[in-house]
């Protein structure tokens, strides 16, 4: 790959939940899009496209990032993990069934950008306490106003496990 | 609700960069984090032909100190800088403002450099650059320029940045001994820009007076502003000179030309500012005590 010219389009390598995908694409294209349209990974959900929301929160190598606010050219050499990298199988990630049991989703499409933060919070604070849960979901917006069972359901995880296990198995 | 299109280069060398900046057209922007130009471009409210990704050059990712000042790579992300220990040790402000930026995943992404040169009146880097007399350093292919941080802001998203220069690295002065800092910011929401805020340094010597005072307000004003009389009115005072407190934090007030928008009115700035000026110091001389 040339790195010292401008290109219209180029070609990206990236793993994600662990399988590599190789596409050329516009350099204009987010990363939220090449999940959805290019890789046909949908669980990603955009919302506001303007970093806003939180609804396309995925994790980059490690770090939770907005999907909308990166190209999908400069995540070329990336690992990436999308919510549909969560789950072990038919197994549900603790955060998942917390949500589940708690009754933290309505309509569901804020539920995988506020999965993907909480992984990255716990990860970083593996005890938040509920000030602390509240204030790290707060780049997340739920328009059905769900937050009191969001909160309840990443309390849940944080107070019974450790980062490891809210780590999930393919973080 | 989607970026026009653009032409796209990664460089992965600050030499590299600094060539196609040169070599770009007229509509050439560099991307740091992208927290804030990418909303831009998103809503087609800024549009690009050329951009030069900065985000391989790791050689503007690092912290480090040299003497009596911390060195921080423009292309730094504010988490690096939230939980760096070298940071909290050299200049704790830092640790605080970097806490305050965006949220989580703003903060795993956005840089230091980046927002510095977006220059937004009310973000958290602009307002403790000038707080603390920051040296930004300036790199085009001809000349290295170093522009202190109170002459660097002009006006909102407005800097004194040439077209073909790069930001390549912030100085901020190591807090001195005796040094005990303020910062409070009035935010709608967590992660917010702020309606108003305040930083500020008191550097207090061994018979508990104020030595030097310095005190920036962000937010209410076209730049972040440093308020010079802050620190003549509360040099020499004590902790419990409450008068003094309430002096400096009113002229910082009576020095900001705020203006109105949907989260608060000029007036209402104005009045935070001398709400949180006189919090802020009283922030710091607790730290002091």
């Amino acid at each position: 790959m040339e790195d010292s010219r401008f290109v219209a389009r180029q070609a990206v390598r990236v793993r994600v939940n662990g399988r590599e995908y190789e596409r050329t694409v516009e350099a204009r294209l987010l990363l939220a899009d090449f999940l959805r349209h290019d890789l046909g990974l949908t669980a990603t959900h955009l919302g506001c496209e303007h970093g806003v929301c939180g609804a396309c929160t995925i994790i980059v190598d490690g770090e939770s990032v907005r999907s909308c606010l990166l190209f999908a050219v400069q995540a070329d050499g990336a690992d990436i993990q999308t919510l549909e990298g969560l789950a072990d199988g038919d197994k549900l990630h603790p955060l998942q069934q917390a949500f589940w049991d708690h009754h933290a989703l309505q309509c569901g499409f804020c539920t995988s950008g506020f999965l993907m933060t909480a992984v990255d919070v716990l990860r970083k604070t593996p005890h938040p306490s509920e000030d602390e849960i509240r204030h790290a979901l707060s780049g997340n917006l739920c328009r059905c106003t769900g937050y009191a069972n969001i909160v309840k359901a990443v309390r849940a995880v944080a107070e019974r496990s450790g980062a490891g296990e809210a780590d999930g198995p393919s973080a | 609700m989607k970026p026009a299109p653009f032409t796209y280069a990664r460089p992965d060398s600050l030499d590299e960069a600094l060539t196609l900046l040169q070599a770009g057209g007229e509509d050439v922007k560099l991307l740091a984090g992208g927290q804030s130009l990418v909303p831009l471009l998103n809503l087609r409210m800024a549009s690009v032909d050329e951009i030069v990704d900065l985000n391989r050059l790791g050689e503007l990712a690092y912290v480090k100190r040299e003497n009596d000042m911390l060195c921080v790579g423009a292309m730094t992300r504010h988490r690096h800088i939230e939980v760096s220990a070298e940071v909290e040790v050299a200049q704790p402000l830092l640790t605080r403002a970097a806490a305050e930026v965006g949220h989580l995943a703003i903060r795993n992404r956005g840089t230091i450099g980046g927002s510095l040169v977006h220059a937004d009146p009310a973000a958290e880097w602009p307002l403790v650059a000038v707080a603390l007399d920051a040296r930004f350093v300036l790199r085009s292919r001809e000349a290295t320029r170093t522009v202190p941080a109170r002459e660097f802001f002009v006006a909102p998203l407005m800097t004194v940045i040439e077209p073909q220069e790069i930001l390549c690295e912030v100085r901020f002065p190591v807090a001195p001994a005796g040094a005990a800092w303020g910062f409070q910011e009035l935010c709608r929401r967590p992660g917010d820009f702020a309606v108003a805020a305040v930083a500020c340094q008191l550097t207090v010597v061994d018979d508990g007076r104020c030595a030097a005072a310095s005190l920036a307000v962000g937010g209410a004003h076209d730049t972040p502003l440093h308020v010079p009389e802050a620190a003549a009115i509360l040099d020499g005072t004590r902790a419990d000179d409450a008068a003094a407190i309430g002096r400096a934090a009113q002229h910082a007030a009576d020095s900001v030309e705020p203006s109105s928008d949907v989260h608060g009115s000029a007036e209402y700035r104005r009045r935070m500012v001398k709400v949180l000026g006189v919090r802020a110091l009283r922030e710091a001389w607790d730290k002091a005590g």
